[in-house]
């Protein structure tokens, strides 16, 4: 049995990870090493070499991408933090016995997919005159990033004893209040997770991201490097490969500590 | 009580009947404004002629319907968005299921595999599948080199993966495959670990060997949790256009097209808003079914 399950586990992982070992050698194999057929593809027939990565950051709009993307994120986190939390303490304390089916219907507007809402939202967004401006992806990304993370917190406020809220009140606090001094403090997780998970939406968006923005400088990292780094037919698969790497890792690493609190959301309780 | 010596909106504020809708209040616009009003848009769009071009529109009724349910290339694309769905669903659900099951034996370097198994999830959609885009080259793939060099391909056969219609929908397949199945594996073993493993160990003990404790007993249990994580895999690769856009742009002769990205073609690229929204309308009602079948679970999780 043993044998089996290191198969089956090789070779999941591989499936898995492959395509990023991929990108790892096509960022660092010179150009002539990458086009060579006759070359060994899986190890480096020539030395390795920066020239992509060099042109990434110095000869593309690459690192404009990057602050594109903080900065959409940034700002986007803000305004999900802002509308959620509160919404997400109304549906687990305040609204009594509908509160769960509100909460639950709010969850459900997640599954309206943007390949549904692009074509009025683009109309929108022309209207507005935000056409072709990160301030068009900074008002519509809440739109996806606020119904999951106010079901992800109603779970954590819910699971905070009323006895710690009932105190404080005794003690002289507001509701508000209550909420601000007691609550808050002990779903700091619930609320990084929040942070990562609305960062990490973000930085995976496509669709809006490719409907609302036209000019090579205001594009985000997802839709920079997939449509950008070509040159008519020709990919430039080097600095290409090098952009998706850069772009995935660091979510990778920041997903992986969350995981738990991600699939606790997801599971609508189907597991208690 | 001080509570009640302060005054005015403060006061308004302390009560539950009114804090409650007002800090639910910034939510409810957000998706009657962003959710709502939009969907009541595209609905309006596919029954209108309006055009990127133009101002104004007018109702035409179900023109557009007719237009592209007479069209070979939205019927094509129909039925691939359903097959891509169920087929990558399918194949995803026994991988999930398999890996689940391998996951939940205790062996070194866990946490690596885990780390490992969930880049595709994680990764932005368009940068993964543009891995794989560079992986199905046409001259350059490695796939096609390895699978030379293991003599499994005879040295004349060098697949076009992206460029031949059958080719690029298994292509496609395999992307969707590769992405959703570490998140369904995520979601399977933590159902796994919270079965009881009294009901587990009595099997054992009445001597019921691997396969049949599998296929009676766990997989039965495990039918809520198998299918949300379904039901999530079948929104996602329903709704898809990333993948298509960013691996085939529909390609090749428009074979792997499926509604989003028709109506992304259709209705940003070609400018026509009313047929591009028709078009993306014949979302809704799979995804309606999806949204049934989950306020179904939900309702019976509290039932208990």
């Amino acid at each position: 049995m043993r044998s089996t399950l290191f198969a089956v586990v090789t070779f999941f992982t591989v499936f898995a990870a492959f395509p990023f070992y991929w990108m790892l050698i096509t960022t660092f194999k010179r150009t002539g090493d990458l086009y060579n057929l006759q070359n060994n593809p899986f190890i480096f027939n020539e030395p390795p070499t920066w020239e992509h990565l060099h042109l990434l950051f110095f000869g593309t709009l690459f690192p404009r991408w990057l602050l594109n993307t903080f900065f959409v994120g940034a700002i986007v986190v803000g305004i999900t933090l802002f509308v959620a939390v509160p919404a997400a303490y109304s549906l687990a304390r305040l609204v009594g016995r509908w509160g769960e089916s509100l909460g639950i219907g709010i969850f459900l507007t997640y599954l309206v997919p943007p390949t549904l809402l692009f074509i009025p939202l683009s109309r929108v967004i022309a209207t507005l005159g935000l056409q072709d401006s990160l301030w068009s992806l900074v008002v519509v990304y809440p739109s996806f990033t606020i119904p999951f993370c106010t079901w992800l917190l109603m779970g954590f406020f819910k699971s905070i004893p009323r006895d710690i809220e009932e105190a404080a009140r005794v003690d002289g606090c507001s509701r508000l209040g209550a909420v601000v001094r007691v609550v808050l403090p002990l779903s700091l997780a619930g609320i990084l997770t929040v942070i990562i998970f609305t960062f990490t939406l973000v930085m995976q968006e496509f669709v809006y991201g490719l409907t609302f923005i036209t000019s090579a400088s205001q594009k985000t990292i997802s839709v920079g490097v997939p449509t950008d780094l070509v040159r008519g037919d020709v990919y430039y698969w080097g600095p290409l490969m090098a952009g998706c790497l850069i772009a995935s890792v660091p979510v990778a690493i920041l997903y992986n500590f969350f995981l738990d609190r991600f699939i606790a959301g997801f599971t609508v309780g189907a597991i208690k | 009580m001080k509570a009640h010596a302060r005054k005015g909106f403060a006061n308004i504020l302390d009560r539950a009947e009114w804090l409650g809708p007002i800090m639910l209040a910034p939510a409810i616009l957000y998706i009657l404004a962003l959710i709502a009003f939009p969907f009541g848009l595209a609905l309006l769009y596919s029954v209108s002629d309006v055009t990127t071009g133009r101002q104004g529109l007018s109702l035409v009724g179900l023109e557009n319907f007719r237009g592209i349910l007479e069209s070979p290339t939205f019927r094509k694309a129909l039925k691939n968005t359903f097959i891509f769905t169920f087929v990558s669903q399918f194949l995803v659900m026994v991988l999930a299921q398999i890996m689940a099951l391998a996951l939940q034996q205790r062996f070194a370097g866990k946490p690596v595999v885990r780390f490992l198994l969930l880049l595709p999830w994680v990764a932005p959609i368009a940068l993964g599948t543009i891995g794989w885009k560079w992986m199905y080259d046409s001259l350059y793939s490695v796939i096609n080199w390895t699978l030379q060099a293991l003599h499994i391909f005879g040295p004349n056969t060098w697949p076009y993966w992206l460029g031949e219609p059958d080719l690029a929908m298994i292509a496609v397949i395999l992307v969707h495959v590769w992405r959703m199945f570490p998140f369904a594996t995520v979601i399977l073993l933590a159902g796994l670990t919270s079965l009881p493993q009294e009901v587990l160990e009595a099997a054992s003990v009445d001597g019921a060997g691997f396969w049949r404790r599998l296929f009676q007993i766990i997989i039965p249990m495990l039918r809520p949790i198998m299918t949300v994580a379904v039901l999530f895999g079948i929104v996602f690769t329903f709704a898809d256009m990333t993948v298509i856009y960013v691996l085939t742009r529909g390609g090749p002769y428009d074979s792997t097209h499926v509604l989003g990205s028709l109506a992304f073609f259709v209705g940003i690229i070609g400018g026509d808003l009313g047929e591009g929204a028709a078009i993306s309308v014949f979302l809704f009602p799979l995804l309606l079914a999806v949204a049934i079948v989950m306020l179904r679970i939900a309702r019976r999780t509290e039932v208990d």
